[in-house]
């Protein structure tokens, strides 16, 4: 069975400055991955050339075996791949009920029904029900979403890349920004993601980390310093030199 | 006994809501229908506030659904009057004719043009459609041959509309007609914004990197809308030729892209009635301060949208409308406040 997402060389640079560098990774279908490095090690850049947002300098991209390292960002999300984003990008204006809406109906191919009246089909609302249910948003769903609070924005980003039925799910720091007190929320969504579905995390919180991963890769400079079981990792005296250093300067 | 209402029945219900009809909707096409009856000696002004309110409502996809912003619509405008004239001067007397065929040229120079617009910042895509609309208005003023050049475009001849409607004197026909045209367009974009389609043009306007993160083809969904709104304005520039029986490079003018935007301004974007309110209100308050001043005309329009874009259209219109807040929003005009 092909990775569920592998990459191999990827490569970015902006003017002088190497985001990306010769980082070659492997995500195995169903997965619990964690992308971890300190602040500017590039791990942001890194989905961002995944997802087709950044077009990488070299390098290719393979989902489930497939090229995808050409195609543009709403056709790999098509094929099965989905993200969050570390500072929230939302529809403002548009209600959660809309918004996850759009993206059950974009998944289904009803999309671009231009004489349908949104609403109108019960496959689309069974799912939105159910997603808005799973992800706790049912009581927040006709409220407008720029009024939302923080942590139910937070939880909208997942459930509506979730709702996109992934295949591989790239979460860049889901709990960033979260006030304690709802950040057990978060993460509960984020456990309780179907297994089936290859996670990549992103997180600076290592408990976090050891608790959900069971592979861990390190980036520093934007090239891939370190890769292994949760064990290894946390084992590896380098790694530890790099987090601690973290620690000193913050 | 209370019936429990299911989830999946309550998203119905407010997803429903979002297009149902409102009772002002229904008393203002009555009053504009009305009107076709009520106020004879004004329906040449009337004709001239449902064609801007067509051009308007076309803007209105671009700018107040779909976020893209533009200060040369007159392009297609334009193309549609010369269209629909060119037609009629050639023999071809049916005007629903000229319309159909006005929103096929002006919608085939939108489809190849909405390629300019599909990236870059607002100002790029101003800059972009202010020299489409040049181009054009420079092609039109070199095939003098076929277009009368500065002298304008002569002899349009209507025959009845639909074979049956003649063309008046005082313009009654030419009203209805109009005001025809403008509801059935305003029925199809009504429908078409409250559709999946139209959704994901909001989500577009809204956030693009997150519209395309949930597989909506960004590209795909603008080159639609902007070739819909092409479409539109040809129709809007065909029912001027064809109601006034002129053509001129007028129609092409950079002025008309600033108007349109204004009256769109001063409406409200992203409710469809903006547009039309919008062009009410412009030619009530033109007509106006024409009399008053009629050589200051652009003065006042260049300090109304000074003082619009400066002080915030919501707020001004707040200010000076506030006993008609509560009806606008029965419009279904939306509330976004920061
Ligand atoms: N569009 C861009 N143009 C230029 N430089 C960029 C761009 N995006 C990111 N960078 C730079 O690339 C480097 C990696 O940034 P990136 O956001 O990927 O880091 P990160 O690992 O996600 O950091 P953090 O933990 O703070 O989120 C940084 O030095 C950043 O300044
Ligand atoms: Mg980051």
């Amino acid at each position: 069975m092909a990775p569920a997402l592998r990459t191999i060389g990827l490569h970015k640079n902006f003017g002088g400055l190497v985001a990306t560098a010769d980082v070659s990774l492997t995500l195995e279908p169903g997965a619990r991955h964690a992308l971890i490095g300190p602040n500017g090690a590039g791990k942001t850049t890194f989905v961002n050339l995944l997802t087709g947002v950044l077009t990488p300098s070299a390098g290719r991209i393979l989902l489930e075996g497939a090229d995808i390292t050409g195609e543009s960002a709403h056709r790999r999300v098509r094929r099965g791949l989905a993200r969050t984003f570390q500072i929230n990008q939302l529809f403002r204006d548009l209600t959660p009920l809309e918004t996850i809406g759009l993206a059950v109906s974009e998944r289904q191919g009803t999309g671009r029904d231009w004489w349908r009246r949104v609403g109108t089909k019960g496959a689309v609302i069974g799912e939105i029900v159910a997603i808005a249910e799973r992800f706790g948003l049912g009581d927040a769903l006709e409220e407008r979403t720029a009024t939302l609070p923080y942590g139910k924005q937070r939880l909208l980003e997942i459930a509506i890349a979730f709702a996109c039925r992934p295949r591989v799910l790239l979460l860049d720091e889901p709990a960033a920004g979260v006030p304690e007190a709802e950040r057990h929320e978060i993460l509960a969504a984020v456990a309780a993601l179907p297994r089936d579905v290859a996670v990549l995390l992103i997180e600076h919180d290592m408990d976090l980390v050891f608790s959900f991963a069971d592979r861990i890769s390190v980036l520093v400079n934007g090239a891939l310093f370190r890769d292994g079981t949760v064990e290894e990792i946390a084992r590896d005296p380098a790694v530890r030199a790099v987090y601690l250093g973290e620690e000193a300067d913050a | 006994m209370t019936i429990p209402h299911p989830p999946a029945t309550r998203v119905t219900a407010a997803l429903a809501r979002r297009g149902r009809w409102r009772l002002p909707e229904v008393a203002f096409w009555a009053l504009a229908l009305a009107a076709l009856f009520l106020l004879p000696g004004r329906y040449l002004i009337l004709n001239e506030i449902a064609i801007l309110a067509l051009f308007a409502l076309s803007l209105d996809l671009l700018l107040g659904y779909s976020g893209i912003v533009s200060l040369g619509h007159a392009a297609f405008f334009g193309l549609g009057a010369y269209t629909a004239g060119l037609l009629a001067r050639h023999g071809v007397a049916e005007p629903v004719v000229g319309l159909f065929a006005a929103a096929g040229a002006a919608a085939l120079v939108g489809f190849a043009t909405s390629f300019l617009v599909l990236r870059g910042s607002d100002l790029t895509r101003i800059m972009v459609t202010i020299g489409v609309a040049l181009v054009l208005g420079e092609i039109a003023n070199r095939m003098a041959w076929l277009t009368g050049g500065a002298d304008g475009l002569q002899g349009i001849v209507m025959g009845p509309v639909l074979g049956t409607f003649e063309f008046d004197l005082w313009g009654q026909t030419a009203y209805g007609y109009s005001l025809a045209v403008l509801f059935v367009l305003f029925l199809l974009a009504r429908r078409i914004v409250h559709s999946p389609f139209g959704l994901s043009l909001c989500a577009i306007r809204d956030n693009p990197l997150r519209a395309a993160a949930v597989g909506i083809p960004v590209g795909g969904r603008l080159v639609a809308v902007y070739t819909l709104a092409a479409a539109y304005a040809g129709v809007a520039g065909a029912l001027l030729a064809q109601t006034t029986q002129f053509v001129s490079l007028d129609v092409l003018e950079f002025h008309r892209s600033a108007d349109v935007l204004l009256v769109l301004i001063i409406g409200g974007t992203g409710y469809l009635y903006g547009g039309i309110i919008g062009a009410v209100l412009f030619r009530l308050v033109q007509d106006e301060l024409a009399n008053l001043t009629p050589q200051y005309w652009y003065f006042w329009v260049g300090l109304i949208l000074v003082v619009l874009v400066l002080v915030g259209r919501e707020r001004v219109v707040a200010t000076l409308a506030a006993p008609f807040a509560g009806l606008l929003r029965r419009f279904g005009r939306p509330v976004r406040e920061a």
